[in-house]
């Protein structure tokens, strides 16, 4: 702290991370779930990519292989996805936001209370559809996973470099789409390995299942590692 | 606008530290905000002004040092600035790289205080 005589102004020397109750919550938490081998994944998008139907499909096959699993979901109003999510047989919890942009840590974890989270195997967080806000907003996960879909423009990490390079893994969707919206899937690609270079990036399809095998293999070697870290 | 929020944590964070100077206000403070952290600063000025009304940051001046985003490369063995965000290769020799070593900061960095005796005067004078 630098202080000079109370003559002229004072220049306190702050340095500290503005998020950083935020960041200080979310460490805590994640080293919580990591210790007790839960694999927590934080899903962002803009509105309308189909989080929530590729995260239905992911529960339910994770539900019929008897792993525990659990989801909350974030969104400005309703709980129509918390209904949509309960479909695939896993508990699932709505944090409505009221017209907040994104999710923070503590607010998932007032959402946790009550649940048996450390015997878990995989917890999934679908935050708000948005992809700007939520990119600062660490909630104590291990993947972050970014989706674009084919109707989408291919260009979108482009447009959105700060939020797709913060991401873990990349996950395209709708791609049973892909033929009818002329979906240039070589440019989508490209455009996520500029922002990420070395990105895992998933191509899938909530309708046919398609892609869903790998990113589940993926969930499943990112949970094993959880043991060596 | 997630500047609302920004600008909260801000509030709260740089009130505390001026209380804690025993300091009544303060007339500016200094951000580090990197170029890949998604925080608009015209959004993020007109938050803190609503925000800081009736806080001791009231009225305060904002200040935003941008960090542009910084990679390691590899085979030049050495950190570069990148022109843009759009894309995480090296300028010089075109290597891809996701080592981010700057460019995501959300930093308070200082907090001028007012001069108490300043203060003091203008609290006599009102």
């Amino acid at each position: 702290m630098t202080e000079h005589e109370s003559t002229g102004p004072r220049i306190l020397e702050v340095r500290t991370k503005i998020l950083k109750k935020n960041d200080e919550l979310a460490r805590e938490m994640r080293r919580g779930f990591e210790r007790a081998g839960v694999l927590v994944v934080n899903m962002v998008s803009s509105p309308g990519t189909g989080k929530t139907s590729f995260l239905r499909e992911t529960l339910a096959r994770l539900v019929a292989r008897g792993e525990p699993v659990a989801a909350v979901v974030g969104d400005l109003e309703t709980d129509n996805d918390a209904r949509r999510l309960a479909e695939s047989g896993a508990p699932v919890r709505q944090i409505m936001t009221h017209g907040l942009c994104h999710l923070e840590a503590d607010m998932v974890q007032r959402h946790l209370d009550g649940w048996n989270v450390s015997s878990l195997h995989y917890l999934f967080i679908e935050n708000v559809g948005n992809l700007v806000c939520p990119t600062s907003w660490d909630l104590g996960e291990s993947v972050r996973l970014a989706l674009l879909s084919v109707t989408e423009g291919e260009d979108k990490p482009l447009k959105y470099p700060g939020l797709f390079n913060t991401a873990d893994a990349a996950a395209i969707t709708k791609v049973d789409l892909a033929e009818v919206c002329e979906f240039d899937r070589a440019a989508a690609v490209a455009a996520i390995e500029v922002v990420r270079p070395g990105m895992r990036i998933f191509e899938t399809s909530a309708k046919t299942g398609a892609g869903l095998d790998d990113w589940l293999a993926y969930l499943a070697e990112r949970r094993a590692a959880l043991g060596i870290t | 606008m997630h500047e609302l929020s920004i600008a909260s944590r801000i509030v709260e964070l740089a009130g505390e530290r001026c209380r804690a100077a025993g300091a009544v206000r303060a007339v500016a403070i200094t951000l580090r905000i990197g170029q890949l952290s998604c925080v608009h600063e015209d959004a993020l000025q007109f938050s803190f002004g609503l925000i800081s009304e009736g806080t001791p940051l009231a009225g305060a001046a904002l200040r935003v040092i941008h960090v542009p985003a910084r990679i390691w490369c590899g085979p030049c063995g050495r950190e570069v600035e990148l022109p843009g965000i759009q894309r995480f290769a090296c300028p010089v020799c075109g290597m891809p790289s996701g080592d981010i070593r700057a460019g995501r900061e959300l930093d308070l960095e200082s907090i001028e205080l007012a001069d108490d005796r300043a203060t003091a005067t203008e609290a006599a004078i009102r």
